[in-house]
């Protein structure tokens, strides 16, 4: 991780007469981080609902607790690990020069959310008959993801890695008995997670790219008025 | 192949034919819809309505049988859920104990400590009760373990054992614990949570009766206390039960007691929505109001864009209601939670179809009939959606082998809701969409006529019918322009801010309904006890509530002589929480004087029967769920209570005191525990209202940040700026189209090969050779080289500009208005003798070339050329024969100088590859090597060299100095070097708008020399294809890969750039010194010049790159492949591309920051570049439809040139100019 952070941080950097741009990129990088960080930690909390509510029909009376149920440390990974990807992305688009071909819409990436929330939903609430079938259906959910919202090889060569990062880390986080899954079936971890977290890095990718859209016409309006 | 083409044309066919058809009876088919809508939702009303509550069903006791699992005979008796065995009978034991007579001598705690103190003997009763062989133990229900989240409730509530809950569960149910109790209201108040609560609380529980009711508290006016006993029996039986109730009305026998014990109320339970499942369920409806918001944001250029997009809405919904209801037709009964799969689904169908439908139907011409339009944009997408549709379909079918019935179900569900939603679309959505559209047709007509009115009758209108004649042309210079009759159309910037206000005030709108709707559903459904809760909080606020006067109220008159208590009961809120000794105290010193009241009455009313009722709903599946048991979809069996009365003695009372009891502080203790109550209720008020005004603080940041365009903000003039140069702006329903109107310049004979311009001249070049100068403000011809044959005509008179009334793109039914100077102009229908009568009084307007045919020898214009000239011109010249009027008058031409010497014309035999224009001098580099300077006003030849014998290919002009490339790869500066005799400037004209280039103003008196300054022999090793100058750089494109940069004063080479893997064809350079160029492979590369590096390189076309253009945040390039490409300049990251037409894919131009402009068929497009979307195409006259564009040129005011063979257009863009400015 420690190579994506020098990665996007150094993006901005421009040479000639760009020099200029400096300051307002980073700022604006700042911004796109800072909201990346809050939509991951809000969907960690929300998703990480769905999955406590599994074996549960009736809550004890502390509802709004429960909304907090997760450790105090799992949302801000989240939001930390979003902030990165999100950056990573447009970053990595850029270097490669092999920029993100389908048409990019707000409308589209928010039917990406719903897609992914749809996705944890289903591994969260449906009864699947083995858990071969739950992870082969998630898989093919989250490559049918990739497929529809972002197209691009760079992308899902990034998200596979990613996810086998993150669940080599989930692993090694259970080994290490800081949490624990209620019915491993894969090593330590559900055999879900690696879809899940790749289809959710194609999502915070695609709202990374997203956002990075708004930067430049941020910028350029800067430029305008100055 | 073949098959998908014939595939693709049938059905575009079909879809042609359908958008015909809604478009051409549009009630009809919105009735029919509605009616087929209606039809298929029909099934939905034998649905149940979604809802948590509980559902009670009453049978007798007397003949009561477990119901069996077959379906009963008589369905309308017996619900569906009354089948198998309930999960536990409850019967309840309601106790009502009182201290009776009341004596003075008691203290409050006596109202209740010696009552609950009997629930002991009564239990031990209740255990210890045997009828024949049973008891108690085998016949209730038998729980475990709480569940390992209610550690702090094991001590109250039993475990392993019966599940019998009575108030002696807080001292487990011992009496010796009781007796040593100091406070008992403690002890049950330390239950109960702190602030709000959602779920039944522990007292309720033990209770069982409504917490108001229990009358355990100081303040019992009645001084009678009610608790139940509740025991849960797993089976029914009927004796025991009897003989229970026999047994306990024996020993407490309770007087006009008359409650009806026949009937037994069974309660179904439906599955519960906690908030904790709220959450992620609203979520999704909010990323689905998102992406709905975001979706019908795009939908543009249409009369009402709300209607459109709540028509949209209705589409998808309506889709989906049908599904639900075919589904149910059809005996699939919905088993998913409907509420939970529903956004998903309206995200899998989607609303881009009904998007790109609009889209498509919008940007097709406006000048044809509304039908037509609506067939047109509808089989343009034909393919692609039927191939979206085809893919989503195989998608579904792919999850419905997944075999996961939860997912099967839901791929049913989505394959009938596509089908539907195509349906709709096809029927309902397309009728609303040429509804739309003819409405605002008809709307821009109806604005049209009154300013058409106000007109002046010189001007032609664009509704003038074709029978008034035009009024004469003032001059034969003057070119009639289109009175800009929709220049109403364009938004005044209130409108605009209206408009704003109106747009935020609707996204607010949405948000307010949706919240509004979200607690209805909370409210109906409470799923959380909300009402029960509110009920709770209004009751115990309310003054006038049930029970009756506000303590302090009620205590103040049984207590009269007591005056620090009354004092502190009146006063209650100041008062901190007074220690307990010294309100023992001034209690205890008050007691004596207390007035004897009425000793308490214990009646039995009807409201006694069904206690339970005025409980939570979520009473028993509370108490059942901590036993991690649901009653989710099952139901319970309620049995008649067993009404207890027992009546204690005062002595009783005395003796069951505990000695601390005396001690007791009541009133104010009480009163500061509301109190309390009451603060954490505004506490918790306080902070939802904080947290409101958070998450509103937030998200207004958050649109602040994503939508950063500070429209509508008083002090940032840039940000409107920007938005205002566009000529449809996002709030402007329509283009104002009168602002564009095209100019056609017609006289060349040929298709035109050079265009070249400085802002105020442009210069054309034909095959022909010919050279024409045209003012770029009105589209005169000034002058034509060679005009060696034109002596007798007047250079105005030879060519014709037409302006094309911009009004014409507007017409409904475009045949509806005629065009009256229609059939002046072209020279292909010249054959019809009917000259309109209207000219007779006035310089006929023949264009030139007649004039040439007509006055000139074939042999003398065309010497030995290359070109074979004379078989086209012979013809030509034979067909105009035949033409009766040629009478010409002639008129002098106007600028003729005098001293010109007629054998002063250039070389006829080469033809002009490359031409430039700076001033009034054009240059020429022709396929000879020879290069030309003409006199752009006077179409002399001032100067020219022959220096060079290799033709020129590419020419640069740029202050004084001409750089030519040639053919052979080498590369010629000149130098222009004026002297002028009389040593005056002459102004060249009027001055124009746009402002003045610097470039020098020669007049014709000066003598003018081209010297060849400096030759670079070998520049390239192969031909030089592109040369551009800018900023005192000259940069030159070769085949031989590689791009050179040179100083325009010295002509020194600075840099060559390596780079590109092919020639060079396309290279951009402008005064900011940006370097972008393209080439064969398809590569684009950008260039800092002041470095020579190489700033980004991407991939972008497939072919030749085949011009280039930078703005200040991207670039944009064009291909063979026929795309234009948008890039990012900083990031190379390809924002979009836009598919052209084949063949026109080089014809592009930036007008301002955020327009483009490409060329087409016969028309030229407008995009806005921030977005890609396509904002008007306008349509350069019906003589130039078939011809694409060929070539574009900018201009600096603001005009965009296009060529179409043999034609110019010439398409003036003013609210740009007007911005700029």
């Amino acid at each position: 991780m420690s190579a994506d952070v020098l990665l996007s941080g150094g993006a901005p950097m421009r040479r000639g007469p760009y020099i200029s741009r400096i300051t307002n990129r980073t700022m604006n990088l700042l911004i796109r981080a800072a909201m990346l960080f809050m939509v991951g930690v809000f969907l960690a909390l929300v998703l990480n609902l769905l999955q406590v509510q599994r074996n549960v029909t009736l809550f004890p009376p502390d509802v709004i607790s429960s909304i907090f149920s997760s450790a105090w440390w799992v949302p801000p990974c989240c939001g930390t690990a979003a902030a990165l990807i999100g950056l990573l992305y447009p970053c990595m688009d850029r270097r490669l020069g092999e920029p993100h071909k389908l048409k990019r819409e707000w409308s589209n990436v928010m039917r990406c959310v719903a897609v992914f929330v749809g996705i944890n939903h289903a591994s969260a609430k449906v009864d699947f008959a083995n858990n071969v079938q739950l992870s082969l259906t998630l898989a093919a959910l989250s490559v049918g993801l990739w497929w529809t919202f972002d197209r691009s090889r760079s992308g899902f060569g990034l998200g596979v890695i990613i996810a086998i990062l993150a669940t080599l880390a989930t692993q090694l986080l259970v080994y290490n008995g800081v949490f624990q899954y209620t019915s491993p079936d894969f090593l330590y971890i559900r055999s879900w997670l690696p879809c899940i977290f790749f289809a959710g890095v194609i999502t915070v990718g695609n709202i990374g790219r997203q956002l990075a859209l708004y930067e430049y016409k941020v910028s350029q309006e800067k430029t305008h008025q100055d | 192949m073949m098959v998908r083409e014939r595939l693709r044309q049938n059905i575009s066919a079909a879809f042609y034919r359908h958008g015909l058809l809604c478009a051409s009876y549009p009630v009809p088919i919105i009735l029919f819809t509605s009616a087929s809508i209606l039809t298929c939702c029909y099934p939905l009303l034998k649905l149940p309505l979604p809802g948590t509550g509980p559902v009670e069903f009453t049978t007798g006791v007397r003949d009561y049988s477990i119901p069996s699992h077959e379906s009963p005979g008589d369905l309308s008796e017996r619900p569906d859920w009354y089948q198998g065995p309930p999960v536990a009978y409850i019967q309840q034991v309601l106790v009502k104990a009182a201290v009776s007579p009341w004596d003075n001598s008691l203290v409050p705690v006596d109202v209740f400590r010696s009552p609950l103190g009997r629930v002991f003997s009564v239990l031990e009763e209740i255990r210890n009760h045997v009828y024949t062989d049973r008891s108690l133990e085998a016949l209730c229900l038998q729980v475990t373990d709480l569940l390992p989240g209610l550690r702090r409730m094991q001590a109250v509530l039993p475990e392993h054992g019966c599940l019998l809950v009575s108030p002696g569960n807080y001292w487990q149910n011992r009496r010796d614990l009781f007796d040593a109790d100091p406070d008992l209201l403690k002890t049950v108040h330390q239950h109960e949570p702190k602030g709000l609560h959602t779920s039944a609380t522990l007292k309720d529980l033990l209770f069982g009766v409504p917490g108001k009711q229990t009358g355990v508290s100081l303040y019992n006016k009645k001084r009678v206390v009610t608790y139940t006993i509740t025991i849960a029996l797993s089976s029914y039986d009927a004796r025991f039960v009897a003989s229970l109730r026999a047994r306990l009305k024996q020993l407490h026998p309770s007087a006009n007691c008359t409650l009806r014990e026949d009937h037994m109320v069974h309660v179904h339970f439906k599955e519960e929505i906690g908030i904790a499942e709220l959450i992620p369920l609203v979520t999704t409806y909010i990323i689905l109001f998102a992406y709905i918001y975001f979706s019908t944001r795009k939908i543009d250029m249409v009369k009402s864009k709300w209607g459109l997009a709540l028509a949209a809405v209705v589409t998808v919904l309506s889709s989906l209601l049908m599904s639900v209801g075919l589904c149910t037709l059809f005996g699939l009964t919905p088993t998913l939670n409907g509420g939970e799969i529903f956004p998903y689904l309206v995200v899998v169908i989607g609303l881009e179809n009904v998007l790109v439908l609009t889209k498509s139907v919008v940007s097709t011409p406006v000048d044809l009939e509304v039908k037509l339009r609506i067939a047109q944009g509808l089989s343009n997408e034909s393919w692609s959606i039927m191939k979206n549709m085809a893919t989503e379909l195989c998608i579904i079918l792919i999850g419905y082998f997944t075999f996961v019935p939860a997912i099967q179900e839901f791929c049913l569900f989505a394959v009938v809701g596509l089908v539907s939603d195509f349906f709709l679309q096809m029927f309902f959505f397309t009728t609303v969409l040429s509804i739309d559209i003819r409405r605002m047709e008809l709307a821009d007509l109806n604005r049209r006529l009154p300013a058409e009115a106000g007109m002046p009758p010189p001007k032609p209108g664009p509704l003038r019918p074709r029978e008034t004649p035009p009024p004469p042309r003032p001059s034969p210079h003057t070119i009639t322009l289109q009175a800009p009759a929709f220049r109403n159309l364009r938004l005044p910037k209130r409108l605009r801010v209206v408009y704003f206000l109106a747009r935020t005030r609707l996204a607010q709108r949405i948000i307010m309904v949706g919240t509004v709707i979200w607690i209805g559903i909370l409210v109906y459904t409470d799923p959380a006890g909300l009402r029960t809760l509110l009920a709770a909080q209004v009751s115990e606020q309310s003054p006038l509530g049930e029970a009756g006067l506000p303590p302090h109220l009620g205590v103040a008159p049984v207590f009269p002589g007591r005056d620090p208590t009354s004092t502190l009961s009146v006063l209650p809120a100041p008062e901190p929480t007074p220690l307990p000794e010294n309100q023992s105290q001034g209690h205890r010193a008050a007691r004596p004087e207390v007035v004897p009241v009425s000793s308490p009455q214990i009646t039995w009313g009807p409201e006694d029967e069904e206690l339970w009722r005025r409980l939570s709903f979520r009473h028993w599946p509370a108490l059942f769920s901590y036993y991690n048991i649901t009653l989710a979809k099952r139901y319970i069996s309620i049995l008649p209570v067993i009404p207890v009365t027992l009546h204690l003695s005062p002595q009783e009372a005395i003796d069951t005191r505990h000695p601390q009891d005396t001690h007791h502080a009541p009133p104010p203790s009480i009163k500061t525990s509301d109190l309390q109550a009451d603060l954490t209720l505004y506490k918790v008020a306080a902070l939802g209202l904080f947290a409101g005004v958070v998450l509103v603080l937030l998200l207004f940041c958050l649109y602040r940040v994503l939508c950063p365009r500070n429209y509508g903000q008083n002090g940032v003039p840039h940000g409107r700026r920007r938005r205002g140069d566009l000529p449809c702006d996002e709030y402007g329903y329509s283009p104002p189209i009168s602002e564009i109107s095209p100019l056609l310049l017609r006289g060349h004979s040929m298709d035109i090969e050079c265009l070249a311009s400085d802002g105020m001249l442009l210069a054309s070049c034909c095959l022909a050779r010919q050279i024409r100068v045209w003012d770029a403000q009105t589209g005169d011809c000034l002058t034509v080289i060679p005009n060696n044959g034109l002596r007798r005509s007047s250079s105005s008179g030879a060519c014709e500009a037409e302006s094309l009334l911009g009004a014409d793109f507007r017409e409904p039914g475009g045949g509806a208005v005629g065009r009256p100077d229609v059939d002046i102009f072209p020279i292909r229908r010249r054959t019809t003798p009917a000259r309109p009568a209207l000219f007779g009084d006035q310089p006929d307007l023949t264009p030139l070339i007649d004039t040439n045919f007509g006055s000139l020898p074939p042999s003398q214009t065309l010497s030995s050329s290359g070109f074979d000239f004379g078989g086209l011109v012979e013809k030509a010249y034979q067909e105009h024969e035949t033409s009766p009027t040629l009478a010409f008058p002639p008129s002098p031409p106007p600028v003729l100088p005098p001293e010109l010497p007629p054998q002063n014309n250039g070389d006829w035999d080469s033809s002009v590859w490359a031409m430039e224009l700076r001033g009034n001098l054009i240059a020429t580099g022709r396929s000879s090597g020879k290069l030309e300077l003409w006199d752009a006003v006077e179409g002399s030849l001032r100067c020219s060299n022959e220096d060079g014998v290799s033709g020129i290919t590419a020419l640069a002009f740029l202050n004084n100095r001409i750089v030519a490339a040639r053919l052979n790869g080498s590369l010629d500066f000149f130098t222009v070097e004026i002297t002028k005799p009389l040593g005056l400037l002459q102004y060249r004209g009027p001055p124009g708008r746009g402002s003045l280039p610097p470039s020098p103003c020669y007049s014709s008196e000066d003598v003018i020399s081209c010297q060849l300054t400096r030759s670079v022999q070998c520049a390239h090793q192969k031909q030089i294809t592109v040369l551009k100058a800018a900023a005192g750089r000259v940069v030159t494109g070769s085949q031989d890969h590689t791009v050179r940069v040179y100083r325009l004063e010295d002509s020194c080479c600075l840099f060559t750039l390596q780079g590109h893997s092919g020639g060079i064809t396309a290279i951009y350079i402008d005064q900011t010194m940006v370097l972008a160029s393209g080439g064969q492979d398809g590569t684009i590369c950008v260039w800092d010049v002041l470095t020579g590096s190489r700033v980004s390189h991407v991939y972008g076309h497939r072919g030749d790159v085949t011009s280039l253009v930078c703005t200040t945040s991207c670039i944009i390039s064009s291909g063979l492949d026929d795309l234009i490409c948008i890039w990012d300049r900083s990031t190379g990251i390809k924002l979009y591309s836009i598919q052209q037409e084949v063949g026109c894919g080089a014809s592009l131009g930036v007008i301002s920051e955020s327009l483009l402009v490409t060329g087409g068929q016969g028309c030229v497009s407008f995009w806005d570049l921030n977005y890609g979307d396509l904002l008007q195409t306008v349509y350069l006259g019906q003589s130039s439809e078939g011809q694409s564009v060929r070539q574009l040129l900018v201009l600096d005011n603001a005009a965009i040139v296009c060529d179409f063979g043999n034609e110019l257009s010439l398409v003036y863009v003013p609210s740009v100019l007007e911005k700029l400015d």
